[in-house]
């Protein structure tokens, strides 16, 4: 690995220089001083200054990856903040909002710190944490958002549970409204969802496995959407699966109301047909959808009512997933293989948007739906610099990876498009 | 003809019409055995069968068992209640805990859809599926198709109907890939909660009016209905449903002439149909267990490489 040198200056040179945050857009070099972006005035020194290589690659933002799962606390067996740090290094990612379901919840002050604490000592990304809705994830009572936030928190979210009762979501996003705090919410009707494998329809039928309707995911996303009208404050909807949530989302906005939505990899790179293998590595929450949604989804992504990516990076020990498929957990390992899967498929295949645009829904976009200083590269703000090559293939073999866990599906799939190095503080922490 | 090639039988959704045809031939060249005085045959001698059964079930196993035995093969009966899966272990290590007991089959029941799948992938013995959730019942699908074969002659246009809770009905998914590979046509009957839509996906016609299928239908073919405790949010009531669909006596008198009433059991008297229908002269109900028997000595020994058999007499397939 090159260490840059915390003081000296380090350029990175003849790159494509990509800053959707700044609306930039060419070929050039750019000078990380002291861990920093370079300010405007810096004058180039003659000598005494790193050099990394950057003709043909883009340079981009450090990543950010605004939903990933961190087992530690409490089930470090799956992945540590350290593990999962290296796995979203790899896969180009500066930084990581981790959501709060690790155990204890992540649902008050300590919690955070310990968690802050943690990363700080292990980890080689920026690991900012999502703070609890409601204390144990319960969705009864508010979780103390106040000194939450006071212990670093960036975002409140029930992930991997959804508020169920109004009140209590509507008198959240109030309460959070008071520190600026966006709320994301996991948009799931348990009425309509209990013991729900996989997406309801055809597959669902012919397998024999309880369906998860479409309609669990769009009737949460429509209270959504009325709470932040009401509220007149942001609501974010975590991973968007289903085709009439894009439909409302959009809808929504289109009136200005402060609604938006996330999109994973794994939901417009499969369907249902998928579960015919009963592979728990194709098992999530939402589910794999129909090729309707897929389409839907791809289609709000290219005209901007989807405007955020990321991997909802779910890590399961092996034995965990190897067990019959309605008692296996949810969810699949992410970081590592979301750039490249978006990539190939987003620019290269279906051509849905251009390389430009999705490294602003990894970077500018996501920092500004959070108040991050982070996903630009302007000058000042600290040198999280994400290397891509745009045209590089490359397999995803599970076996490679540095989560701790290999619970992918997109293992033995050919990507074009990938992350080559990956830059925290100015300093390299990963490099293909 | 095409051989067996299969160590396993997870679903007929699997199987080719000739593959089914073969087991339905073979099936019927055991058929004999269980009506000798000395009922068993040395097929599968030396080998031993665990009935490893997750999900309760009496005859299912039983059957099983018999047919096991009829092979001469060694038979272990392990249910879910004394088993190690009450201590923790997974699926998985318990199978191949038997495994490494050299079970040359494994007859599993379980609860989860998938679940012979999953097994049948990650060990060598055979893996027989007596039932996965709300998947397949393939044996069950199996003995179905002979039974109507047996009765009628041929399975090409025949019209059954099956009535019922098809949604929550492994047995409704095995005949349906059955026949639709067999070229019948099947008509659902039930409740549209029960019966959604679909299930037209599937290759075949839903209706929500038993008095639709009477007169019409060459099979009619009675899912046992679930006591409103478990389903409950999908029909109000027991009563409204045996207004609806139960094979009463007066509907039974406008199936036409020759027409089949068959139940994978157990019954539920005076609910999906009536005391006297299910005794009645159309009923083949217990022919459908005996049958059970040869369908499933077929499966344990194709499983197990035997090679297939052709019954003595040409089988009268009838054109229709």
């Amino acid at each position: 690995m090159t260490a840059l040198s915390g003081q000296n200056a380090t350029v990175i040179r003849g790159g494509r220089v990509i800053d959707p945050a700044n609306g930039r857009d060419a070929i050039g070099d750019l000078w990380v001083v002291a861990g920093k972006i370079a300010e405007a005035e810096f004058v180039p020194p003659e000598s005494g200054y790193d050099v990394i290589e950057a003709g043909n690659l883009i340079v981009a933002p450090g990543l950010i990856d605004i939903h990933v799962h961190f087992r530690e606390p409490g089930q470090t067996h799956k992945e540590t903040i350290a593990s999962g740090a290296r796995a979203a290094a790899a896969g180009g990612f500066t930084s990581v909002i981790c959501m709060p379901n690790t155990s204890p919840a992540a649902d008050n002050a300590g919690t955070i710190a310990l968690i802050r604490e943690k990363a700080a000592a292990s980890a080689c990304v920026n690991v900012f944490c999502a703070g609890a809705i409601t204390k144990g994830l319960a969705g009864e009572e508010l979780a103390p958002y106040g000194s939450m936030v006071a212990a670093g928190i960036v975002a409140i979210t029930d992930d991997g549970h959804c508020v169920q009762n109004h009140e209590v979501m509507r008198r959240a996003v109030e309460y959070a409204r008071m520190f600026g705090l966006t709320v994301m919410d996991h948009c799931q009707d348990y009425s309509l969802t209990a013991g729900a494998v996989m997406h309801e329809g055809e597959w669902s039928l012919r397998l024999g496995l309880p369906g998860w309707p479409r309609v669990g995911e769009e009737l949460i996303v429509a209270r959504n959407i009325l709470l932040a009208e009401l509220c007149d404050s942001p609501i974010h909807c975590q991973h968007i699966s289903a085709c009439g949530s894009v439909r409302l989302i959009a809808e929504a906005r289109a009136r200005g109301v402060k609604i938006s939505g996330e999109v994973c990899p794994h939901h417009v790179w499969f369907t249902d047909e998928q579960l015919r293998t009963f592979d728990a590595n194709f098992k999530m929450n939402p589910p794999l959808r129909s090729d309707r949604d897929v389409d839907a989804v791809l289609a709000g992504i290219a005209d901007g009512t989807l405007d955020i990516l990321c991997s909802d990076h779910a890590p399961h020990a092996y034995y965990e997933k190897e067990v019959e498929i309605d008692h296996a957990p949810f969810g699949i390992t992410g970081l590592e293989t979301e750039f490249g899967a978006f990539c190939d498929l987003l620019v290269h295949r279906k051509k849905v948007i251009s390389i430009e645009r999705l490294i602003a829904l990894y970077t500018a976009n996501p920092a500004r739906l959070l108040g991050l200083d982070r996903g630009t590269l302007s000058p000042g703000v600290p040198a999280d610099i994400t290397l891509i090559d745009p045209g590089a293939e490359w397999t995803c073999r599970a076996e490679d990876s540095l989560s701790l866990s290999r619970n992918t599906p997109f293992h033995g799939i050919t990507f074009r498009g990938r992350a080559v190095r990956t830059i925290v503080g100015g300093r390299t922490v990963w490099h293909s | 003809m095409s051989g067996w090639n299969r160590k396993d039988l997870l679903a007929i959704g699997d199987l080719s019409a000739e593959e089914i045809t073969l087991v339905l031939d073979t099936a019927r060249a055991f058929k004999g055995v269980g009506e000798r005085s000395l009922k068993k045959v040395p097929a599968l001698r030396g080998k031993t069968l665990v009935n490893f059964f997750v999900e309760p079930s009496t005859r299912t196993r039983l059957s099983f068992e018999l047919a096991a035995m009829r092979l001469s093969a060694d038979v272990v009966n392990m249910e879910a209640t004394a088993s190690s899966l009450r201590k923790g272990e997974s699926l998985k290590d318990t199978a191949l805990n038997l495994e490494a007991l050299h079970a040359d089959i494994i007859v599993l029941r379980h609860s989860s859809p998938g679940s012979s799948h999953f097994l049948a992938s990650r060990l060598e013995s055979s893996i027989i599926n007596a039932g996965d959730g709300a998947h397949e019942h393939p044996t069950q699908g199996l003995l179905d198709v002979f039974t109507m074969r047996e009765k009628l002659g041929g399975l090409k246009g025949l019209k059954v109907a099956i009535v019922g809770d098809i949604l929550f009905s492994r047995v409704a998914r095995s005949n349906i890939a059955a026949l639709n590979k067999l070229g019948a046509e099947v008509i659902l009957v039930g409740p549209s909660t029960l019966v959604p839509k679909v299930f037209g996906k599937l290759g075949v016609k839903v209706v929500h009016r038993i008095d639709d299928v009477l007169e019409s239908c060459d099979v009619i073919n009675l899912l046992r209905i679930q006591h409103e405790r478990q389903r409950r949010e999908y029909f109000p009531g027991i009563g409204e449903y045996i207004a609806l669909f139960g094979l009463t006596k007066a509907r039974a008198d406008r199936l036409k002439p020759g027409c089949l009433v068959m139940h994978p059991g157990p019954i539920n008297r005076g609910v999906e149909v009536d005391s006297d229908v299910a005794d009645g002269e159309r009923s083949v109900i217990l022919e459908q267990v005996t049958n059970g028997l040869a369908v499933r000595m077929a499966v344990l020994y194709l499983c197990s490489g035997g090679a297939p058999l052709q019954p003595a007499k040409p089988s009268r397939e009838v054109s229709r």
